[in-house]
C-alpha cells in the first residue's frame, strides 16, 4: 500500500505562518509595546520596535525597566506558547480557516519571572530570545537573554516558571 | 499635598512610559510608595479574558519599587534595578484599578532592597508580589 503524498511545502508553511500570526496578534499589551516576533525556522526572536513611550529616564535616555521585562516575559510566553501550540496545528487539532483570537489554545500563565538588569536599555531596537528548559504536562522553565548592538552583550536576562494551558481550559475557553 | 510628594508625583507621571501606563502615584515617603494603573484595553495580555498582561504589572512594580527606593529617608542620588522578581498570584480582574505598594525595608551603601505588592478591588487576595534589589548612587 503506498504511503499518503506529503504536504507540498507551501501548504505546510502558509498553515505555519497563519498559526503564528494568529499566535502574536493575540496579545493587546504587546502591541501597545510594540513587541513583534520572526520566525526562522523553529527559532524565534523577539523585537522590541523603539517607540519613546518605552523610555523610562528621559535624562539618559534609557528603556524603562518595566518594559525590559515585559519584553522579556513576552517573549518567553511567545515562544512557549509556539511550542505548545504548533504540534496541535501539525496533527489536525485546530484547522487553519478556523484560527481566529478566539480558538487557538489559553497562553501559559506566569507563575513567576525573575529579570537581572546587565546594561542600560539604549533608546533604539531590541531583541529577545528564549530558551525553553523544561516543558511539561504542567510546568515549564524558561530563560530569556535580551540584546541591542551585539548578541554576546545581552543587557538583561530572565529566567521564569509558567503554568501550561490544560486541556479543560482549552474546553472551557471555546 | 507637601510640595516636595507634589514634586515626585509630577516626576514619577513625567516619565514617558509611566505616563503611557497610566501610572498614578498615590502615596510616597520614608522608603513607601504607592501608585495606581487604571483599567486600559491596551494593557490586556489576553482578549478573552481581559485580564491585564503580567508585563504592565511589572513594569508598574519596578517603578513603584524605584520610587520606595528614592524616598529612603537615606535618599540616595539615583537608582537603578538590579534584579527584580515577579510572584503572579492571580489574573487581576478585568476593568478595576491595579494598586502597587512598595516598601524598600533595607538600604546599604550600595543597596536598597525592596519588596512590593500588588492587588485589585478584591484587596486581601495580592494579584502579584515582587521583591528587588536596586543599586544606591552617591549621594
Amino acid at each position: 500500500m503506498a504511503r499518503a503524498r506529503p504536504e507540498p511545502m507551501h501548504v505546510v508553511k502558509q498553515r505555519r505562518d497563519a498559526a503564528f500570526t494568529a499566535l502574536v496578534d493575540g496579545i493587546p499589551y504587546a502591541q501597545f509595546l510594540g513587541i513583534s516576533l520572526e520566525r526562522r525556522g523553529d527559532e524565534l526572536t523577539g523585537v522590541l520596535n523603539f517607540d519613546d513611550k518605552l523610555i523610562g529616564n528621559p535624562f539618559l535616555p534609557a528603556l524603562h525597566g518595566g518594559v525590559i521585562s515585559a519584553f522579556l516575559e513576552t517573549t518567553a510566553i511567545l515562544t512557549l506558547a509556539w511550542q505548545h501550540f504548533l504540534p496541535m496545528v501539525e496533527a489536525g487539532d485546530i484547522e487553519i480557516e478556523a484560527l481566529t483570537l478566539e480558538n487557538i489554545p489559553s497562553f501559559p500563565k506566569t507563575i513567576d519571572f525573575t529579570v537581572d538588569y546587565l546594561r542600560t536599555g539604549l533608546p533604539r531596537d531590541a531583541y529577545a530570545r528564549a530558551w525553553v528548559g523544561r516543558s511539561g504536562r504542567r510546568y515549564a522553565t524558561i530563560r530569556v537573554e535580551a540584546w541591542q548592538d551585539s548578541r554576546s552583550k545581552p543587557f538583561a536576562q530572565g529566567t521564569g516558571h509558567f503554568l501550561m494551558p490544560q486541556p479543560k481550559d482549552s474546553e472551557t475557553a471555546s | 499635598m507637601v510640595d516636595s510628594k507634589k514634586i515626585a508625583k509630577q516626576f514619577i507621571e513625567a516619565i514617558p512610559h509611566a505616563r503611557a501606563l497610566g501610572l498614578e502615584l498615590v502615596e510616597l515617603g520614608q522608603g513607601q510608595a504607592e501608585i495606581s494603573m487604571p483599567y486600559k484595553p491596551e494593557l490586556v495580555g489576553d482578549p478573552r479574558n481581559g485580564v491585564v498582561h503580567g508585563g504592565a504589572v511589572s513594569a508598574q512594580m519596578d517603578t513603584c519599587c524605584g520610587a520606595a527606593v528614592m524616598c529612603h529617608p537615606e535618599a540616595p542620588a539615583g537608582t537603578a534595578t538590579i534584579d527584580l522578581r515577579i510572584d503572579y498570584m492571580r489574573g487581576a480582574n478585568p476593568g478595576q484599578t491595579i494598586t502597587a505598594k512598595a516598601t524598600c525595608y533595607h538600604i546599604t551603601r550600595n543597596v536598597a532592597f525592596v519588596r512590593a505588592v500588588a492587588t485589585d478591588d478584591d484587596v486581601d487576595n495580592p494579584v502579584a508580589t515582587a521583591t528587588g534589589a536596586f543599586t544606591v548612587e552617591g549621594r
